[in-house]
């Protein structure tokens, strides 16, 4: 038979999928002993029952100094910033894309704008935004919001403007204004891209998110990841790391149930 | 005046004329079956009657009002696919019939919500979808959604109704359950049809007139250079017997 037509079966599938995951633990189990065995205090690779320890303590013992669990707060800080920033560009997304998916003189207006935008770098205006907007919140989220943007605006209004010429003829011969049409045809029809092309951002946000805070910042999850780095503490980045993945996965996760659960209708075939 | 009324339409995109010198009037209550084979601008013909594009030259009148320069409520059309709205359930693709020109924001509240929605449960009733009201159009096989495009249309009260090949996505025996529906949807409205199809048989068993789209000039070395127009009227009534006539060289309808 041929590769292509092998399918493996649903335990099977299951067991293939761990199988990298298992790896990469097994890689650095195996690593960690080999560089141990030469030096019981090797910082670069710390057993995993080390790890473990120390994520116990980061996540039970509050800081001696304000009496807050450090990776709790550093948590909510960063989360706060991230919902905030991706908040921001999914509703400026959302609006640029239906105007300019929609009205052909604001096409004419923004689209070669846009496209010219998203090509900025963002990460390379960031020493503006902490000059204008100061090294608190504001710069932070600010630097999501102009990272993930221009990508929203895109992909949104190419979403609006793949939209059937004949469903925006009917809605015009059943008497729907520009409005109508903007709120009860494109706006429903683009809400489940609108959550896809989040899902796709939520990567380089997160990026956008640790950048701004490692570089300047007194709290959040990419400011203690880039702090401890000067103590070689790997077992603290390790447990942060992990649990970035973790968060960005279940964000990820639960979009992608929200867009199922909210929109029935999108994905089918027989239209 | 007749209902419809197109006058000498010329269109060309750029320097490609697609249709020349098409006259044609219809009276009120017709049903007008346009065929040709490809590229002859009958689709192009029907989008000008949509008033989706609007013709280089000429123009047309339907029930005596000036020419329209976008599609609006007095056309009403069915497409080949496409025509309902997937993200709306089978009852509010009918209720968008009243909802969207109702106000600014396209939705209804209170009474007039649950009247409109009485009213599409009746239409839905009519047209044999009422127990998948609450369903998405992605479950609906391809006759039952082309029936709901056809009620959703008429709900509109349009003028004159469009359609642009409705039935050549369906199989055939769907295809003449949906003859009779929409014969019947006809005989209760006593609604002026314009029907695209690629079918002629379909185009004569339907119809009371077939209009024929051909090139009548045929340039054999840059074949673009001329545009089609109306080459034949038949009278389609009692199977095309004996009322056919043919068209003047100028292509206005000699019986008219």
């Amino acid at each position: 038979m041929r590769l292509i037509n092998l399918k493996p079966g649903r335990p099977l599938a299951l067991f293939l999928l761990l199988i990298p995951f298992l790896a990469v633990l097994a890689a650095y189990g195996i690593a960690s002993d080999i560089r141990r065995a030469e030096n019981p205090k090797d910082k670069l690779l710390p057993a995993p029952a080390a790890i473990v320890e120390t994520a116990q303590r980061l996540v039970t013992q509050p800081d001696r100094r304000s009496g807050k669990v450090l990776f709790w707060s550093d948590t909510l800080v960063s989360l706060q910033r991230l919902i905030i920033g991706v908040g921001i560009a999914a509703l400026i997304g959302l609006v640029f894309g239906l105007l300019i998916g929609l009205l052909p003189y604001m096409r004419a207006t923004f689209a070669g704008f846009v496209s010219v935008l998203s090509m900025v770098p963002p990460l390379a205006i960031l020493p503006i935004l902490f000059i204008v907007f100061g090294l608190g919140e504001v710069s932070k989220i600010a630097l999501i919001v102009i990272g993930i943007t221009p990508f929203l605006i895109r992909d949104l209004s190419q979403r609006v403007v793949e939209i059937p010429q004949e469903m925006m003829v009917k809605a015009q011969t059943l008497g729907a204004s520009s409005l109508v049409i903007g709120l009860r045809v494109a706006l429903p029809q683009v809400l489940p891209r609108l959550l896809q092309a989040v899902r796709l951002s939520l990567g380089p946000a997160w990026l956008f998110l640790i950048a701004a805070e490692a570089i300047a910042s007194d709290a959040g999850m990419g400011y203690r990841i880039f702090l401890v780095r000067r103590y070689l503490a790997m077992d603290v980045i390790l447990t942060y790391v992990v649990w970035i993945t973790l968060l960005a996965f279940l964000m990820d996760y639960a979009l992608k149930k929200l867009g199922e659960r909210a929109f029935p209708w999108f994905g089918r075939d027989g239209l | 005046m007749s209902f419809v009324v197109a006058e000498d339409i010329h269109q060309s995109y750029g320097p490609r004329p697609i249709l020349e010198r098409v006259s044609i009037t219809a009276e009120e209550g017709e049903f007008v079956s346009i065929v040709g084979a490809s590229g002859c601008g009958k689709s192009t013909f029907l989008r000008l009657l949509l008033a989706q594009e609007v013709p280089t030259r000429g123009e047309i009148r339907v029930a005596g009002e000036p020419p329209a320069k976008e599609p609006g409520q007095a056309r009403g059309v069915v497409f080949q696919r496409y025509s309902v709205f997937p993200h709306m359930t089978v009852r509010d693709n009918v209720v968008a019939a009243t909802a969207f020109a109702a106000n600014a924001t396209g939705w209804l509240f209170g009474g007039a919500k649950r009247k409109a929605r009485a009213d599409a449960d009746t239409v839905l009733a009519r047209i044999g979808l009422a127990h998948v009201a609450d369903q998405y159009p992605a479950a609906l096989s391809g006759g039952m959604q082309q029936r709901l495009a056809i009620g959703q249309a008429l709900s509109a009260k349009p003028r004159i109704l469009l359609l642009d090949e409705p039935f050549g996505a369906l199989d055939p025996g769907t295809r003449l359950s949906m003859h009779d529906f929409l014969m019947d949807m006809r005989a209760e409205t006593g609604m002026t049809v314009f029907m695209v199809t690629h079918d002629l048989e379909e185009g004569f068993k339907l119809g009371d007139r077939v209009l024929v789209f051909d090139k009548p000039r045929w340039d054999p070395i840059e074949p673009e250079a001329y545009g089609a127009t109306i080459t034949y009227d038949f009278d389609a009534r009692d199977g095309g017997i004996p009322f056919q006539n043919l068209t003047s060289p100028e292509g206005t309808n000699a019986a008219s």
